[in-house]
């Protein structure tokens, strides 16, 4: 292999009942890649990038980050679930972003960023707080370090949980719809953010309804719809030509 | 113009009482509901102080040796009661959300059963639970007399406790459904294991939930303790009693331990004030104020 590859979903499926939520969704993501995924609501973007940290449960398939296979041990011919403890460890390495931002609200935007170091790394207080500090300042909430969640706007307390998941170090970060529940005006603040942290090298994967954002910092553009994946590729392709007449329709919808 | 003159000088008188006094409506139904209470309750105060009441008994009794003992047994039982009442009422509860079929069953038949039956009954069975268990222990292992275990104290702790913990599982478990279910998502990402997640995300806010309720319900054993004085645990209103079988002085002894009673739960309920203000700290009510 000539690039490092952190990602690697093979025939992902999911089901809830007779829906198929996953239908053998492959994806491959490589160090310092940017890939977005887009589609309509209900496409599975959201439940097949909640299986690469196994917050969702998969059917069939497997997931590797980082060359280690994500939830389960192979025994034999089958692949046994891990247990809490490894699956916790496994994700250590994989921050996530949510749409709703689930931050602490009993914990200050500096003692949310700490916690996983602290916690769950075990690494010295005083070390992670000047690191906290430092990653606060860096998506612009200098001011805003003492604040509980719930004395933020929206944008500010997404880019809380952007800094606490930078915190961690991890090897990539899952955007799940990031800025789908913030009021438009404060979309950018979060975007710019992002482009920041995708310009330092870092590995992400964002499910996104943010065409401008996908085209501007993505590398890669994938784009999903009834469970599958339709097309993915370079982001100016994807985006400008896309193969796929259902894409191109969609990414039509979107501009208009 | 003339006209116009005419009409704007008969709206002007008419709006000029824009520039009177605004006076509030008289409460005239609230004052008479006030007097006629402030004299029934003056009427109840007269009739105490003439009453053949001995207030200085009531005086005399109020630091009487006993008097003091009985409120240390009191406050004892209601700590020993209510931390068994907690402890089974966390394990039920995370039994019952547990989705494992057999514990949660158990857990749902451990509330019905220890909260359907009286306190006072359950308090009584394990009193008397000699009756039935004459020894207890593991054959071959150990056997003791049921008698010997089952002291007043044990039998109250017991019968309080474990009815508690049927209350408390209800109060635990509407805590731990309060928490978001982004809370438990965001506390996985960043590599929690389930304990963890419990003891640093969830419990902390489902504690917001349950403070008000748990506070609520260690004043109720404060005063549910009483029912221990029933199979002869030496409580404040067992010890009252036994003077008043002595003296005679009912209505002064039982003053006495009333008084006591109402020390214990004001000062309890100052401190919930303060543990919940420290459980609530991040929750836009309290941050407002600060």
């Amino acid at each position: 292999m000539t690039k490092d590859i952190i990602v690697k979903a093979v025939d992902v499926t999911k089901l809830y009942g007779p829906f198929t939520a996953l239908d053998k969704v492959n994806l491959e993501i490589a160090k310092g890649e940017v890939c977005c995924i887009i589609g309509p609501s209900g496409s599975g973007k959201s439940t097949f990038l909640r299986c690469i940290n196994q917050l969702e449960k998969m059917n069939s398939g497997a997931i590797w980050v980082n060359d280690e296979l994500v939830g389960y041990r192979r025994e034999g011919n089958n692949l046994h679930e891990i247990n809490d403890a490894d699956m916790a460890r496994q994700r250590r390495r994989v921050g996530m972003v949510f749409q709703r931002f689930n931050l602490f609200p009993h914990m200050t935007a500096l003692e949310n960023v700490m916690e996983g170091p602290v916690q769950v790394l075990k690494e010295p207080v005083a070390e992670v707080r000047k690191r906290a500090e430092d990653i606060l300042v860096r998506v612009g909430l200098s001011d805003k370090i003492g604040h509980y969640p719930s004395q933020l706007s929206g944008g500010q307390q997404q880019r809380v949980a952007i800094a606490r998941a930078m915190c961690m170090r991890p090897d990539l970060i899952l955007f799940d719809e990031p800025t789908s529940a913030l009021d438009p005006e404060l979309v950018s603040e979060v975007l710019d953010v992002m482009k920041d942290l995708a310009a330092s090298g870092m590995t992400m994967i964002v499910v996104t309804h943010e065409l401008g954002f996908a085209r501007n910092v993505a590398n890669t553009v994938a784009f999903m719809e009834a469970g599958k994946m339709v097309e993915i590729g370079p982001a100016s392709e994807v985006l400008t030509s896309p193969k796929s007449p259902r894409t191109a329709e969609f990414i039509r919808a979107v501009h208009s | 113009m003339s006209s116009v003159d005419v009409t704007s000088s008969t709206t002007d008188q008419k709006y000029e009482i824009a520039h009177l006094k605004l006076v509030p409506k008289r409460h005239i139904g609230r004052m008479i509901a006030a007097a006629i209470v402030l004299l029934i309750l003056a009427a109840i105060v007269r009739a105490f102080s003439v009453g053949q009441i001995e207030w200085s008994y009531v005086r005399d009794f109020l630091f009487a040796p006993a008097i003091l003992d009985g409120l240390k047994s009191t406050l004892i039982m209601t700590v020993a009661a209510m931390a068994l009442g907690i402890v089974l009422g966390v394990v039920i509860a995370i039994m019952r959300v547990s989705g494992n079929p057999v514990l949660s069953s158990i857990a749902i038949g451990y509330v019905w059963i220890f909260r359907g039956a009286p306190a006072l009954l359950q308090l009584m069975i394990w009193f008397n639970l000699a009756l039935i268990f004459p020894t207890m222990g593991i054959p071959g292992l150990f056997e003791f007399r049921t008698v010997d275990i089952m002291t007043p104290f044990v039998a109250a702790m017991l019968g309080l406790g474990i009815s508690q913990g049927a209350y408390t599982s209800e109060v635990v478990r509407s805590g731990l459904l309060s928490v978001d279910s982004g809370q438990y998502e965001a506390a996985r990402a960043i590599g929690m294991t389930q304990f963890k997640m419990l003891r640093r995300i969830v419990l902390p806010q489902a504690m917001r939930v349950m403070v008000p309720p748990i506070g609520n319900e260690v004043i109720g054993m404060v005063k549910l303790t009483s029912l221990a004085s029933v199979i002869q645990y030496s409580e404040i209103l067992h010890n009252a009693q036994i003077i008043y079988f002595a003296n005679t002085r009912v209505l002064e002894l039982l003053l006495v331990a009333c008084f006591w009673y109402l020390v214990v739960v004001t000062l309890l309920s100052i401190g919930q004030y303060y543990i919940e203000r420290y459980f609530g700290r991040g929750s836009k009510s309290i941050t407002a104020s600060m």
